[in-house]
């Protein structure tokens, strides 16, 4: 963010606790030190209106970056983002853009409980005129963060909290300040060639983490980091399939109307229908809303050890 | 369950009290006057005086009008009325389908309002948004032609009669209420940008309830955004009236900690004169500021509603032969000779017959092509491929 508010002065901040407080999840540390309070605006509680602010600021020439402190809270805003920023550019036949971003920690944390825990993915996913992004790596979050930045579209990227502590290396031309993700490309992170495993944000870990214990019996699966939920990759998941024949998705959130049921339709409708040796399997959270209690909260979301149980399964071993 | 008797005949006393205020304000002192056979080239005219909330000062109470803007705004406010009138005819004939909003009985708001504005200065308003359409600057022919869906409409059939934008003027929302965070952040973009303008805020008496909106107050205050935030109050919120829906009517008092005025919305140079003020405040960095226009509509809600439901004929024929916008410029024009009969009744014809043509238009242009269904999802983005009804289908859009 620091680069893009460097880059371009139309674009800012503006969020709950995004300025003096440094960020929620400090996220933001430093930017209010730096750009003040014109370019970093510390907004009152009220989702909806600067949501609508930040999305009417963008139809008159900024660049806003409007950050919910969770994508829970975004439910009080989501008419703002879809009927006010996803649809403006196609209802006005292209006179309107809306330049935006919509940022803040989605999906499950640890011991939050059902309101704060949701998985938005396939809601935002669902619709046209939002490109919708969800980084793992650090890489992916730098890169696919200026891109989201640089797009003049409305792009509603997915963080993740439990990932915002994790420490990534990160290659020499990442660190560069023109380095951009394209948006809408996955990305192959382990090559394999017995089964394909496709996640996206913080299941993207859990995947490989599966795929280092399955090498060991000489299972080698190939992972695919989606990067992206909408426009979703089916190229490079069609490719990797008709290599592997299997597939198995991974993903936190709920599986009814989710990314894996997605994924396993267009795999049906598609070429990779051929190649596949067995049904697609979808590893998902659990269809319950989210319970406190650690034991509860753990056997709520997808584990590593049932991803190697899917891969099992879809291999018939 | 509708009113009372007794409780409609209070509303009309009401209703017609407010407005009958304007129109004895006739008198005017002539001053440039010239030979008797040439007219009027400017006069002054009494307006009401704005009620204010939180202000040491109002708009002034005298407003002066040349000939030239006179002949102007009659022909806009007629050209708005024939329009809307001509949307209704095309609506029954079912050329135009889906929601239309008419504003017929409120063309002093959008004409007034515009006369206190600059064009560089921004609008934004809700679904009832034709009258705003034209005076941001988007013809006739292509409102018209949005309407009934063809090519040539201003969003090329895409929006429909909700979703009209042009530049400088952010539409056209369907989503009561929406548009007011919406305007306080293009607001929050002019104070960013350093520019002069200022953002006129539209919504309703019905809308005036949202939460959102108290939200967009608070922080256009917080932040001092050149914000004017106008409720067109007319009375109704579909069928619902201003008693029925608001703990409190005075919407100018909404904004609480925001200064307000109650202006005329009838009167076109009272609305002239209250926008003008307001936007010198938020120019001065004094903003935001509520503005609310007392008006009223001829038609129901929208097309699907007859508007006699919740309220009398009797109601409505009195704000017609009392109130109207267009006939209270009128008389005042020809009491003090600034134009003829018939120079207004050729205005009248000119007016007419540009309608006829527009309407022409929208009912033979062709609608858009199909080839085109996909167009415009994303903007300035390389072309992509969407899904069509079938697997199979794979559908082209450019940006």
């Amino acid at each position: 963010m620091d680069e893009e508010l460097e880059r371009d002065e139309r674009v800012f901040l503006l969020g709950e606790e995004v300025a003096q407080y440094d960020g929620a999840y400090k996220v933001s540390r430093g930017l209010w030190k730096k750009y003040g309070d014109k370019r970093i605006i510390d907004t009152p509680i009220a989702e909806m209106g600067f949501a609508g602010i930040a999305v009417g600021s963008a139809m008159a020439g900024l660049r806003p970056i409007c950050e919910f402190m969770t994508f829970n809270f975004s439910m009080q805003a989501i008419d703002q983002i879809i009927n006010s920023a996803a649809k403006t550019s196609y209802m006005s036949a292209g006179l309107q853009s809306v330049p935006i971003v919509f940022r803040g920690p989605n999906g499950h944390a640890t011991g939050v409980a059902a309101q704060h825990s949701q998985c938005f993915a396939a809601w935002y996913g669902h619709c046209p005129g939002l490109k919708v992004l969800s980084p793992w790596s650090a890489e992916d979050a730098k890169g696919l963060l200026k891109a989201a930045i640089r797009d003049d579209n409305p792009v509603v990227f997915l963080e993740n909290e439990l990932l915002y502590g994790v420490a990534f290396e990160v290659s020499e031309e990442a660190q560069s300040k023109d380095f951009v993700v394209p948006i809408g490309k996955a990305k192959v992170e382990r090559q394999g060639t017995l089964i394909t495993l496709v996640s996206h944000s913080r299941y993207v870990g859990h995947c490989l983490d599966a795929a280092a214990v399955l090498a060991e019996e000489g299972i080698e699966c190939e992972v695919i980091n989606l990067r992206s939920i909408r426009p979703l990759d089916m190229e490079t998941i069609e490719s990797s399939v008709a290599k592997t024949n299997h597939l198995v998705t991974v993903e936190g959130g709920w599986p009814q109307f989710g990314v894996g049921a997605e994924i396993c339709a267009r795999i049906m409708e598609g070429p990779a229908l051929n190649y596949l040796d067995a049904p697609v399997i979808r590893v998902t959270g659990v269809d319950i809303p989210m319970p406190y209690a650690k034991i509860l909260e753990e056997h709520s979301v997808p584990q590593i050890r049932d991803i190697i149980t899917a891969v099992r399964k879809a291999l018939n071993i | 369950m509708l009113l009372s008797v007794n409780s409609m005949q209070k509303m009309l006393t009401i209703i017609s009290n407010v407005l009958k205020g304007s129109a004895s304000k006739n008198v005017a002192r002539v001053v440039a006057a010239r030979t008797y056979a040439d007219f009027t080239a400017e006069a002054t005219f009494d307006v009401k005086k704005c009620d204010t909330h939180r202000l040491d000062d109002a708009p002034p109470t005298k407003s002066v009008l040349t000939r030239e803007d006179a002949l102007k705004y009659y022909r806009t406010m007629q050209v708005i009325r024939r329009m809307e009138l001509k949307a209704d005819q095309l609506y029954k004939q079912k050329i135009i389908r889906g929601f239309c909003h008419l504003s017929d009985g409120q063309e002093a708001c959008a004409v007034g309002i515009e006369a206190g504005i600059k064009p560089t200065d921004h609008l934004i308003t809700a679904y009832r948004a034709h009258g705003y359409t034209y005076t941001r600057g988007v013809s006739v022919r292509e409102i018209l032609a949005e309407l009934t869906g063809r090519r040539g409409g201003c969003a090329k059939g895409k929006g429909g009669s909700m979703h009209m934008y042009a530049n400088n003027f952010y539409g056209g929302n369907g989503i009561v209420g929406a548009q007011v965070p919406l305007g306080a952040g293009v607001a929050l973009a002019c104070k960013y940008l350093d520019t002069d303008q200022v953002c006129a805020t539209l919504y309703g008496d019905g809308a005036a309830n949202q939460g959102q909106i108290f939200e967009a107050y608070n922080m256009a205050s917080l932040w001092k955004l050149p914000c004017i935030f106008i409720c067109e109050n007319n009375k109704y919120a579909m069928g619902t009236s201003v008693e029925r829906s608001s703990a409190s009517t005075e919407y100018y008092k909404r904004g609480d900690f925001i200064p307000g005025l109650r202006v005329d919305g009838m009167d076109i140079l009272c609305v002239k004169e209250a926008t003008k003020y307001a936007a010198d405040l938020c120019r001065a960095g004094k903003g935001p500021i509520v503005m609310e226009l007392q008006t009223y509509r001829y038609h129901g809600h929208s097309m699907s509603d007859p508007g006699v439901s919740y309220r009398t004929r009797e109601e409505i024929q009195e704000v017609r032969s009392k109130s109207d916008p267009i006939s209270l410029l009128k008389d005042r024009m020809l009491a003090n000779n600034m134009a003829s009969v018939e120079e207004l009744k050729e205005i009248d014809v000119q007016v007419r017959k540009e309608i006829e043509e527009a309407a022409q238009f929208a009912t033979t242009d062709p609608e858009p092509p199909l080839e085109e269904l996909c167009n415009h999802i994303f903007y300035n983005d390389a072309p992509l491929e969407v899904r069509g009804t079938l697997p199979w289908t794979k559908l082209k859009s450019i940006s």
